[in-house]
């Protein structure tokens, strides 16, 4: 793992701006062994070159397929760009995305899933973020009121989130809307199935990037695309659990007791079924709200007698000022009960108003310390949550507690004893529980994502005041220009640039509509403006071809 | 909706100028206005009133602006965009019931004919700015309002 800092304002202050380099000052020696040239695979002279000539690929004997603007990743990040595109003139022979996915939602299904948002469930989304609607207009909200009848969904836009919760629409839904939209911009005509493993530079101009299809359905091992134009959209790093849980995973090989939300753990509502079980949960965002209503719908719904202990690293109980010493009326966040309490995973002007304008402007540690005045872990405040919350507090089944692990261990019973230290406690408490679920969502550093490591060393980009990908305003990787060519980010990697919002759907399509431009600049593409904003949105509408 | 000052007041000027020009235009021949009154001078006066929300809708800009700072999301509901409405309309009618709008003699607009005008023009001008402004242009929602 690498100890690049992952941390807000971690970096050594010696360390110019926004920059944190990782790249050192000679290549690396490989990691792995080259294969011998002519065999269609890396060689060691394509694995140690920050820059490969189009005779070294042949050299290798990896063929090369020439399309003017690849996409890595081929998640939503992938789509929503590319989908932009498609509406500014772009055509798909213009367009390869390469991915391991079969369709662009695959992986945020998997994940919104197993976390405990299902189809008819709502994610934690704004009405007018629409991945598939490049306009956001018809909103979500709308769409539901027409066509199923739903008017009080108009109501619920209209007052929220004063006298309403938030709306946030049905996972089904924005996937069928998703589904539809593929189809729409011929996404499988782009779409090449395989596992990207580098970008590097072309000498000339351009880029190369290195693809591994399926084995047996290329004649070689790898193939290359010779791009002008790269976006890399591949999503969160990896999965990091909490230490002390993964030590216990790793120490007891107990991969069943100790859980990630983000994993199947669907065994674990089936055992609360059968008998009375305690389930420890760590972590106050979204995730854990979730995790908490489907233990709490299941109590209800099958009469069940499950415990549930509430343990935060971070215990909010009132109103607060995130990372701030005292309360400040112009920056104060609602919380109570242990949770910081928001709509969306930031302060919804990230996407559009104030606090967008503002974060564009703020270099190095001043944006640092602003991401941290507006950061934290947060999760929405629902009337139904609130209400099923409070009745397990009086009814003394939901215990919320602040404390951090340091040990863990089993007990007689089989239950799993963590020992927790609480600073409202003056010794550590044992805690026992049959179950634990990880609900922090820690995210990996940038660095043990492959392609991300392989562009940090070889590429010339930075990190970020937060230790993911430096980008430009324009969502270019800085430092990573080849020619003409420019490689471009979205999402989850680029965090800590002048856009806030990055992972979000509603920030895919702000980084898709600065990337989409800045490519109309350099004529790759049509800059949308008002008259093909128009005629393409009449031809969304009609379900035509863009 | 997600205004900076700037977007809040360029949308203000362009959008309530040419969405409430549209509806002025077309509900000025029906209002009750008082007998007697010319179809010129019927345009004149709902047409300064229009000029009027706009500029004084200016100095409210700054006022929202101010009120929006103590939200923790910066934001400004869907809900506050309809309601304001009220105040703005109580203004309008003071100054105009004090005759102290330049180019309209005090006491020339009935109240009734006034209450329409104005909501009429508010009510197309909120759903304009939620709705299919962003197909108009796609860059308003995402810097703040603004248009230039």
């Amino acid at each position: 793992m690498s100890e690049s800092p992952t941390e807000l304002g971690s970096m050594d202050p010696s360390i110019p701006a926004t920059i944190i380099r990782e790249r050192p000052a000679v290549a690396p020696a490989p990691a792995e062994g080259g294969a011998p040239p002519g065999s269609g695979d890396l060689t060691d002279e394509l694995l140690t070159s920050d820059q490969w000539t189009d005779a070294m690929l042949q050299a290798a004997g990896i063929p090369v397929a020439d399309v003017p603007l690849v996409s890595i990743g081929g998640g939503i990040g992938s789509f929503v760009t590319v989908d932009y595109l498609r509406i500014a003139g772009t055509p798909t022979s213009k367009i390869a995305v390469l991915s391991n996915l079969d369709f662009p939602w695959q992986t945020y299904e998997y994940l919104t899933r197993v976390s405990q948002i299902p189809r008819p469930e709502r994610i934690r989304s704004d009405s007018a973020s629409r991945p598939d609607n490049i306009w956001g207009f018809p909103s979500y909200a709308v769409t539901e009121a027409f066509q199923e009848g739903k008017w009080g969904e108009l109501w619920h836009v209209f007052a929220e989130p004063m006298w309403a919760d938030f709306y946030t629409p049905k996972a089904g839904r924005v996937f069928a809307g998703l589904e539809r939209e593929s189809k729409r911009i011929g996404w499988d005509q782009m779409l090449v199935k395989g596992q990207v493993r580098m970008v590097r530079k072309r000498q000339g101009g351009g880029y190369f990037v290195i693809l591994t299809p399926k084995a047996g359905q290329t004649p070689t091992k790898r193939v290359a695309y010779r791009a002008e134009y790269v976006h890399l959209a591949v999503g969160y790093p990896g999965l990091r659990y909490l230490k002390e849980l993964q030590d216990f995973r790793t120490e007891n090989k107990d991969y069943y007791h100790v859980v990630s939300a983000y994993e199947e753990h669907e065994h674990i509502y089936e055992a609360a079924r059968t008998k009375p079980i305690t389930v420890m949960l760590r972590g106050g965002g979204i995730v854990a709200s979730r995790v908490l209503q489907r233990l709490m719908d299941d109590r209800e719904k099958h009469h069940l007698q499950t415990q549930i202990v509430h343990v935060f690293r971070t215990f909010i109980d009132a109103d607060h000022s995130p990372n701030e010493q005292n309360l400040r009326a112009w920056n104060k966040r609602k919380g109570a009960n242990g949770f910081a309490y928001q709509g969306f995973n930031y302060p919804k002007s990230v996407w559009g108003g104030q606090l967008k304008s503002e974060m564009r402007k703020l270099e190095g540690q001043d944006r640092a310390t602003r991401y941290k005045e507006m950061g934290g872990t947060n999760t929405p405040w629902r009337r139904s949550w609130q209400a099923q919350m409070n009745q397990g507090r009086r009814d003394g089944w939901y215990q919320i507690m602040q404390g951090t692990v340091d040990e863990m261990m089993i007990d007689g019973d089989g239950k799993i004893v963590s020992v927790v230290k609480s600073k409202s406690q003056p010794g550590p408490v044992a805690i026992a529980a049959d179950y634990i679920i990880d609900c922090t969502g820690l995210e990996a550093d940038i660095a043990e994502h492959r392609v991300l490591k392989d562009l940090l060393d070889h590429s010339g980009v930075g990190r970020n005041p937060t230790g993911r990908l430096d980008v430009e305003r324009t969502f270019e990787l800085r430092g990573t220009a080849s020619g003409p060519g420019v490689i471009y980010a979205s999402g989850a990697t680029t965090l800590g640039g002048y856009f806030p919002g990055v992972d979000t759907f509603l920030g895919l399509q702000v980084a898709a509509q600065e990337i989409a431009d800045d490519l109309a600049r350099r004529r790759f593409c049509k800059k949308i403006g008002t008259f093909r904003s128009i005629s393409q949105w009449m031809k969304w509408a009609r379900n035509k071809q863009p | 909706m997600l205004p900076t000052l700037g977007g809040r007041i360029q949308t203000r000027i362009i959008l309530l100028a040419i969405i409430g020009g549209i509806v002025t235009a077309i509900i000025t021949p029906v209002l009750p206005l008082p007998a007697g009154t010319t179809m010129s001078q019927a345009y004149k006066t709902t047409f300064i009133i229009l000029a009027a929300v706009i500029v004084v809708g200016i100095v409210w800009e700054f006022i929202y602006h101010f009120i929006m700072q103590w939200r923790w999301e910066k934001d400004w509901p869907t809900f506050f965009g309809f309601i304001t409405m009220i105040n703005e309309g109580v203004v309008i009618w003071l100054l105009l019931h004090f005759g102290l709008i330049p180019g309209i003699a005090k006491g020339a607009v009935p109240t009734t004919a006034f209450v329409i005008d104005f909501v009429l023009v508010w009510i197309a001008f909120w759903l304009w700015v939620n709705g299919p402004m962003r197909v108009f242009n796609i860059r308003w929602r995402f810097f703040g309002g603004r248009l230039v």
